[in-house]
């Protein structure tokens, strides 16, 4: 058999953003052996990119916030979708996550007293997001990584993980191979934490990495676990659209927190003409009001460029189609207006939004502070995926955790900006808890030599394609996935299209199997590729599939045939796993009855 | 605007390399990265490069175009002279794994060298510490840092002398910066900055601050004043009379 790195841990972590990177410090902390695999360098990871801040009902600019509130803001936000247990769990320990994030050194800015200073997001009552500039997610995950080093956490850097593998029916260990130099690596472990983030890949115009290719929840799914609420794919409201090669880059909602407007080519502020009934009370009906708002008047009520991003993602959509599109097929976000309403509006920007500042500066040669910026919709964030036990983190398949982005339930249809970095900190901590426990109670597991053979040989198909001697490229294969998802099965959805996303997917899978890598085994990206695609394919199949399932328009899953909600989906979510002839199954779970104390929250706060 | 451009990329590994032309389209708005993943995609799929953001956040990009270090998401082609080759080499202060990608681990060792950060005790009942805006503006400007590793790069005391084992280089000065001028901290750094981690060695070029791409004043916000404080602590009579007296 082919040679192989073999390593034993207590503990095995796959993903090291800030959800990973929280977990192994929580299962270290508790003194066992934890590995963590990482699939680029150490602090590289997606959460770099989270810019706003993390929602913790903090209360320092607000006093009237509080746990309750933000419990309602997240299951409002998620349409009443979300696992309430995770919403109320995550509520309740954000505040706790953000105060220790500060005593491992993470530096916050401040409000006139000196606490932690807190601003206004989308889909949120009160400022909430605990900030530092618009680079939150970079202080986030050099602290935790700053910490972690520390701990004796053994880090696996540019590591992919291929294979779970199993000991009957509980989790035993890992299978992967390194970039540098194509090795292979065995990872013996007692629990396993699932945290590799999302999905982006898989469409088009992404705000996503090259590693987002939904390498947890198709390993989760071929181990057997469930996933949910795989149609619910938020495409973030404003990415850059101009120049072409910067498109789908996030372009972060602060813009709007700070007092930044949506207009269409003639200039309207269209996010007037459509507010939601569940968000009415709660929105401003005139600019003054609006612009209030973000300069921290308490009484006023939010402008509607803060609702959801689901929401606003498809109004933009609509103004593009129906032709009032800016000159690159966008519409503007402009904040440079606020100099109408403040002295030093040019500074106020570039203190509060250095990194917009920088980056549309650098890459479109537009500056903020003067004139608008050109943005559309970028595929941003999966709300399913991995389900979960709310308490414990813990997947259909004993010993196999996961937590952040590719775990399902906090977010329901929708997740609130900001209320990403306070989920990885809560759950990731819980996650590694829990598996330290599991590992703890449970002893060793046992690998069946087998299993590994042929996950390495799996691993090496792209270098002898069956049959045709030249075989795919997979750069072409991924490519033609993304626009295929991006047009099937996007932002507006409906049957036909999607049936038609299933056959597509088919015959991609059939060329799949046919990608070739050039080269050899060191670090050779055509050869990593041709691998993700594998998992690409895997969770597009359960986002058409899923999608095709829930006949209605909520949150994040907009149909065009379906617009409106419905009481029957409203009240199940869908649920994706492999059946016992290894095909993929999609079925509705009811979702459990509100508990009577949650329930009085969220009447009292409708 | 010139619709094609040749671009020579160094392909190679630890044993050897050399120049590879390929020539690819060119249009509006490109960077570098951009024509790297073009001819990746199209002519090179083992064409080996590192990258994660695109967006000049996450500091993997690096590289050498026209021998200037660079991220390569941030650089754009029309500021390019495209009439001719551009070339796009790795970082040369790194042992090379395979045509742009180094080995930078060498980098995440020396952090753990540096003591970790240890706060004072909370001022408030409840666990939390009041901080004045101003002081954490202060040290903002370190905390930007994306580990890009370019400053490292380009110091000669690494790239030219080699000294990795006595000194840190740049990043992590401005790291120890972050940390010795943290509102919160109470740890002293300054020994090992002096002893093992040669701070002395820095003779000012400030090489390091003009290829910062995060623009962190290095040498004159975080290593110079690092090398008054040492300085202060370790020359200064009255604090050097303090130390024999307290082994
Ligand atoms: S200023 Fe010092 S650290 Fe910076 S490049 Fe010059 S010698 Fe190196
Ligand atoms: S200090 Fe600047 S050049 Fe050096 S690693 Fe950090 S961001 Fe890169
Ligand atoms: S890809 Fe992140 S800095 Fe260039």
């Amino acid at each position: 058999m082919a040679q192989i790195e073999t390593h034993e841990y207590d503990v095995l972590v796959i993903g090291a953003g800030g959800a990973g990177l929280r977990a192994a410090i929580e299962a270290s902390a508790s003194g066992l052996s934890v590995g963590l695999v990482c699939k680029s360098l150490l602090g590289k990871a997606h959460t770099v990119m989270a810019e706003g801040g993390i929602a913790a009902s903090l209360a320092n600019v607000d006093q009237r916030d509080n746990w309750k509130v933000h419990f309602a803001d997240t299951m409002r936000g998620g349409q009443y979708l979300n696992n309430w247990r995770m919403a109320e769990l995550h509520a309740r320990e954000a505040p706790e996550r953000v105060r220790e994030l500060e005593a491992w050194g993470a530096l916050f800015d401040r409000t006139k007293d000196g606490r932690i200073l807190q601003r206004n997001f989308g889909g949120h009552k009160y400022p909430r997001l605990a900030h530092v500039g618009d680079r939150t997610g970079l202080e986030m995950i050099r602290t935790l990584q700053d910490h972690g080093i520390h701990q004796g956490i053994e880090v696996h850097v540019e590591c992919t993980i291929t294979t779970l593998l199993k000991d009957d029916t509980r989790v035993a260990g890992g299978f992967g191979y390194d970039r540098e130099k194509g090795r292979f690596k065995l990872f013996h472990a007692k629990a396993i934490i699932l945290a590799t983030g999302g999905i982006g890949r898989a469409y088009k115009i992404t705000s996503n990495s090259w590693e987002y290719t939904g390498d947890g929840l198709a390993l989760a799914y071929q181990a057997g676990a469930d996933l949910m609420d795989m149609e619910f794919v938020q495409f973030h409201p404003t990415g850059m659209v101009w120049p072409p090669s910067v498109q789908g880059i996030l372009v972060t909602e602060s813009v709007r927190g700070e007092g930044g407007i949506l207009l269409n080519k003639d200039g309207r502020r269209f996010m007037f003409e459509d507010i939601p009934e569940l968000y009415r009370n709660q929105t401003a009906d005139n600019e003054e009001e609006g612009w209030r708002y973000t300069q921290g008047d308490p009484d006023a009520r939010r402008p509607p460029e803060l609702l959801t991003r689901d929401h606003i993602a498809r109004c933009i959509v609509r103004e593009i189609k129906e032709g009032r599109a800016s000159p690159h097929g966008g519409v503007y976000l402009d904040i440079s207006w606020i100099k109408k309403r403040l002295p030093n509006a040019e500074e106020i920007i570039k203190k509060k939004l250095p990194s917009m500042y920088h980056q549309f500066k650098q890459l479109a040669d537009i500056d903020i502070t003067k004139e608008a910026m050109e943005v559309g919709p970028t595929t941003h964030y999966m709300m399913g995926g991995v389900r979960v036990d709310a308490d414990t983190q813990m997947s259909t398949v004993p010993g196999l955790y996961a937590a952040g982005e590719c775990a399902a339930g906090l977010h329901g249809a929708n997740r609130l900006g900001g209320n990403s970095l306070s989920d990885l900190l809560v759950f990731g901590r819980r996650a590694g808890e829990h598996a330290a426990r599991f590992a703890k109670e449970h002893g060793a597991a046992r690998i069946d030599d087998k299993r590994v053979e042929e996950a390495a040989s799996a691993v090496l198909k792209p270098f002898e394609p069956d049959g045709d001697p030249r075989g795919a490229n997979p750069f072409q294969v991924q490519y033609d996935l993304q626009e295929m998802m991006q047009k099937l099965v996007g932002i507006v959805r409906k049957e036909d299209e999607m049936r038609q996303a299933v056959d597509e997917l088919q015959k991609l899978r059939e060329r799949a199997v046919r990608v070739r890598a050039n080269g050899n085994r060191e670090y050779n990206p055509g050869w990593h590729t041709a691998l993700d695609l594998v998992n690409l394919l895997t969770v597009s199949q359960m986002i058409a599939l899923a999608a095709l399932e829930r006949k209605e328009s909520r949150g994040a899953h907009f149909r065009e045939d379906y617009p409106n909600k419905s009481d029957t989906f409203g009240k199940c979510n869908i649920v994706v796993r492999k059946d016992a002839d290894g095909r993929m199954a999609i079925s509705r779970l009811p979702t459990s009855e509100l508990r009577a104390d949650l329930k009085l929250i969220v009447e009292e706060m409708k | 605007m010139i619709t094609k451009a040749t671009f020579g990329i160094w392909r190679g590994d630890a044993r050897g390399g050399k120049f590879e032309n390929y020539e690819t389209r060119v249009s509006e708005g490109m960077v570098v990265l951009d024509a790297v993943h073009q001819i990746q995609a199209e002519q090179a799929n083992d064409l080996a490069v590192r990258w994660n953001c695109k967006a000049g956040k996450c500091g993997s990009c690096s590289a050498e175009v026209n021998g200037n270090p660079k991220l390569m998401c941030m650089t754009r082609l029309s500021d390019l002279p495209l009439g001719k080759t551009t070339t796009i080499e790795p970082m040369r202060a790194f042992p090379l794994i395979r045509d742009l990608v180094t080995d930078v681990s060498w980098n995440f060792r020396v952090k753990k060298q540096i003591k970790k950060f240890k706060p004072r005790p909370p001022d408030a009942p409840d666990g939390t510490w009041r901080i004045a805006q101003e002081d954490v503006d202060r040290v903002q400007e370190f905390r930007k840092c994306i580990e890009c590793f370019l400053c490292q790069d380009v110091c000669h005391v690494l790239r030219e002398h080699h000294l990795h084992n006595e000194f840190i280089g740049p990043r992590y000065f401005v790291y120890a910066a972050s940390l010795e001028m943290h509102p919160l901290d109470t740890e002293n750094r300054l020994a090992e900055l002096k002893k093992t981690q040669g701070i002395g060695l820095c003779n000012i070029t400030k090489c390091c601050t003009k290829v910062c791409p995060e623009n962190i004043t290095i040498t004159d916000n975080a290593i110079i004043p690092l090398k008054e404080r040492v300085v202060d602590e370790f020359y200064d009579p009255i604090k050097k009379l303090f130390r024999m007296l307290k082994p």
